[in-house]
């Protein structure tokens, strides 16, 4: 099994009242209410926490962005990640991830990547995203072209990565005169490139078509299944079997001394939860174009205030379908057993915390999940074969059917940087 | 002249390789209309009163109002060449100067673009309300940051206008047409929005004789920017129409009707 740990690093000193007044947090409730002293304390805060998850004995730090909202400070994943390549020394960083549709210029993407590749010796997860709807509003990216600049951006940067330059690249959205980016990835053919997501079946086919493991973002577990499902047969007809090492999946969970303590701080996955950026306004997070047609009757319906939020669940609703574990250690991991015995994955996301949880109350969860849970699931893991890509060798695409390393052992030294000493 | 409106139909015409749809009705000189970025509904009293004196053709902008979308249409000018083209393949619209265009909103906007295009090519224009220029005080209303009911509504001036064509809550099968079709208006004109740069650089070169109406209270597009087409193009002026907003043609028809229709008919024997 693979196991990370996640934040959406929320920004819970802002006026709560005002929010909630406001109406809708992601996208227009104004940046005066978001107050730069606290957000020196919490992105430190949260940087120790992730110094103290790899303490732990945690597998990966899995790092998101996402823009113009209180509930994620992160607004650059490639930051975080720079940081944590110098700052942590076995963990597995892994961005899911940057959002392609944004960038205007996917070359550079694949210069910041290689160069957290090559700072953290190799540990690269490079996962990509098409981007929140109120996203695309936040950036002036048109969400029409949402899922063409998706594809054609990560098409750029798995050449860049792999293709020796210079060479040009004229495409329908990205144009290039020269691609020839002096830094490039230190792990060969590429590094691992995850695909999250919550319920486009277009996105998960195109994962499953690429070969790439699909993580599956805190959705309930009879919805997983048929995600697998989706995946599976995909990966049939692509010619290869589908299984645990291209299942991953990110899990609300939060762990207390007492059960009493952990529900109420679970409640607090509640804080932002709208859509699944922030309190949604039904137009802004899903402007025209940016949702597959498949599903437009619902949205539009949703957008006018005629059908509730499609990814809305009460808080009650969610405890019982899993969506959020909370409780102690005895009690959670019987509850993970089920996810695992499930739905199969080897790769497990543990969303720890989220709003007002207390910088201390995070901590301690953090420690019992290391200390008392991740060994029991790695029990479990090997009871039920859950090999993770990196266990398993699995390819790292259906373009490159090998596993990802270091271009040699030279580079990959295990000399400590001075800011690992600290 | 016909007197009545007459039957409208609707046929398909294929153009660089889509298939446009266009409705038309009555007898007399061609005029060809352009619907806004929301759309069109089928029939409009506006178009009734047109169709008792022209020949009115309502083309779907490609891709609007269920037409087939032009995957590779990028702008207000591929737009205008579309038309451009169909006016080229219809015979009653094919010799140069035959046609008058009456542009609405968005529509407007393409017209204008057309004209700039083929200078000569029209015999009257007539811009309703018409987006294509950057305003310098103000701002074109962003339909991204609204739902489709309140960006329709934003144009009227009178509600009950709103109320009386689309319902005081329009049906879902409206949604997703507004839906569909303000998607295409992002595919087109999303940056900048809704504006042209070189637009106002372009329309002095414009001969035919134009009318710019707009809406006093027109809430999606600033009045300065009628001030400015008036301004700009070398043979117009400029109607205030009271009382409506950006939909001048559904919320005061017979008004518009008359005034295009004495505008257009000008010089008629």
């Amino acid at each position: 099994m693979h196991l990370m740990y996640f934040t959406e690093q929320p920004m819970s000193a802002y006026p709560e009242a005002e929010g909630r007044a406001f109406g809708a947090t992601a996208l227009m409730f104004s940046n005066r209410h978001f107050d730069p002293a606290a957000g020196s304390r919490l992105y430190n805060e949260y940087l120790e926490d992730y110094r103290l998850a790899e303490a732990v004995g945690f597998d990966g730090i899995m790092l998101n962005e996402h823009h113009n909202a209180p509930f994620c400070m992160q607004a650059k994943c490639n930051v975080f990640a720079s940081i944590l390549a110098a700052t942590t020394r076995r963990v597995k960083i892994v961005l899911l991830g940057n959002p392609l549709p944004l960038a205007d210029n996917p070359v550079r993407l694949a210069e910041e990547l290689a160069m957290i590749d090559m700072v953290s010796r190799g540990r690269l997860v490079s996962g990509f995203v098409r981007g929140g709807g109120q996203e695309q509003l936040a950036t002036g990216v048109n969400p029409a072209f949402n899922r063409e600049r998706f594809e054609e951006a990560h098409n750029l940067i798995v050449r860049t990565w792999t293709e020796p330059g210079p060479f040009r690249w004229e495409g329908a959205h990205y144009q290039h005169r020269v691609v020839n980016p002096w830094a490039v990835p230190l792990q060969k053919p590429h590094p691992r490139v995850w695909i999250p997501g919550v319920l486009s079946k277009e996105t998960i086919v195109w994962a499953a078509k690429k070969r790439y493991p699909y993580i599956a973002l805190s959705t309930a577990i009879e919805a997983t299944k048929k995600i697998w499902e989706l995946y599976d047969s995909v990966a049939a007809d692509a010619g290869y079997a589908g299984g645990p090492e291209y299942r991953g999946y990110l899990q609300r969970c939060h762990v207390a001394e007492t059960e009493d303590k952990a529900l109420e701080n679970a409640r607090q996955f509640m804080w932002m939860q709208g859509e699944f950026t922030g309190l949604a306004h039904p137009v802004w997070s899903t402007p025209s174009g940016y949702f597959s047609p498949s599903i437009r009757t619902q949205f539009v319906e949703y957008a006018v205030g005629r059908r509730a939020n499609p990814r809305g669940a009460a808080f009650e609703d969610q405890i019982a379908s899993q969506m959020i574990v909370a409780g102690t250690p005895k009690t959670v991991i019987p509850k993970l057993r089920r996810l695992l015995e499930e739905t199969r994955p080897s790769i497990l996301g543990f969303w720890a915390a989220d709003g007002f949880v207390s910088s201390a109350d995070t901590r301690t969860c953090i420690r019992l999940l290391g200390e008392e849970v991740l060994p029991a699931l790695r029990e479990i893991g090997k009871e039920l074969g859950l090999w993770s890509p990196f266990e398993a060798n699995a390819p790292v695409s259906m373009a490159f059917p090998e596993s990802a390393a270091p271009a040699s052992e030279r580079t990959a030294a295990r000399h400590p940087t001075p800011l690992e000493v600290s | 002249m016909s007197t009545s409106a007459g039957t409208w139909t609707t046929e398909t015409i294929p153009i660089g390789g889509i298939a446009m749809q266009l409705t038309r009705a009555g007898n007399g000189p061609p005029l060809l209309v352009l619907h806004h970025d929301v759309g069109t509904l089928a029939r409009l009293p506006f178009y009734d009163a047109l169709a008792r004196r022209f020949t009115v053709l309502v083309p779907s902008h490609p891709g609007w109002d269920g037409s087939q979308r032009p995957d590779w249409m990028r702008s207000a000018r591929d737009l205008a060449a579309v038309h451009q083209w169909l006016l080229g393949d219809l015979a009653i619209t094919r010799a140069p100067g035959t046609v008058s265009v009456v542009g609405l909103g968005f529509g407007g906007w393409i017209a204008a673009e057309m004209a700039t295009q083929a200078p000569r090519a029209f015999r009257r224009l007539v811009l309703v309300g018409a987006m294509g220029l950057k305003p310098e005080r103000g701002v074109i209303a962003d339909q991204a940051l609204v739902s489709y009911i309140d960006y329709v509504r934003l144009g009227f001036s009178d509600q009950s206008a709103f109320d009386r064509l689309f319902g005081a809550e329009p049906e879902t099968s409206r949604l997703e047409h507004w839906d569909l079709n303000r998607e295409m208006t992002f595919r087109i004109a999303w940056k900048p929005y809704m504006y042209n740069t070189s637009l106002p650089h372009l329309l002095g070169g414009i001969a035919t004789p134009a009318l710019v109406v707009w809406g006093r209270d027109d809430r999606i597009v600033p009045l300065e920017c009628g001030e400015r087409y008036a301004k700009a193009l070398p043979r117009a002026r400029l109607e205030v129409v009271e009382g409506a907003g950006h939909f001048v043609e559904m919320e005061k028809p017979t008004e518009l009707g008359e005034l295009v229709t004495a505008f257009v008919s000008q010089g008629d024997a």
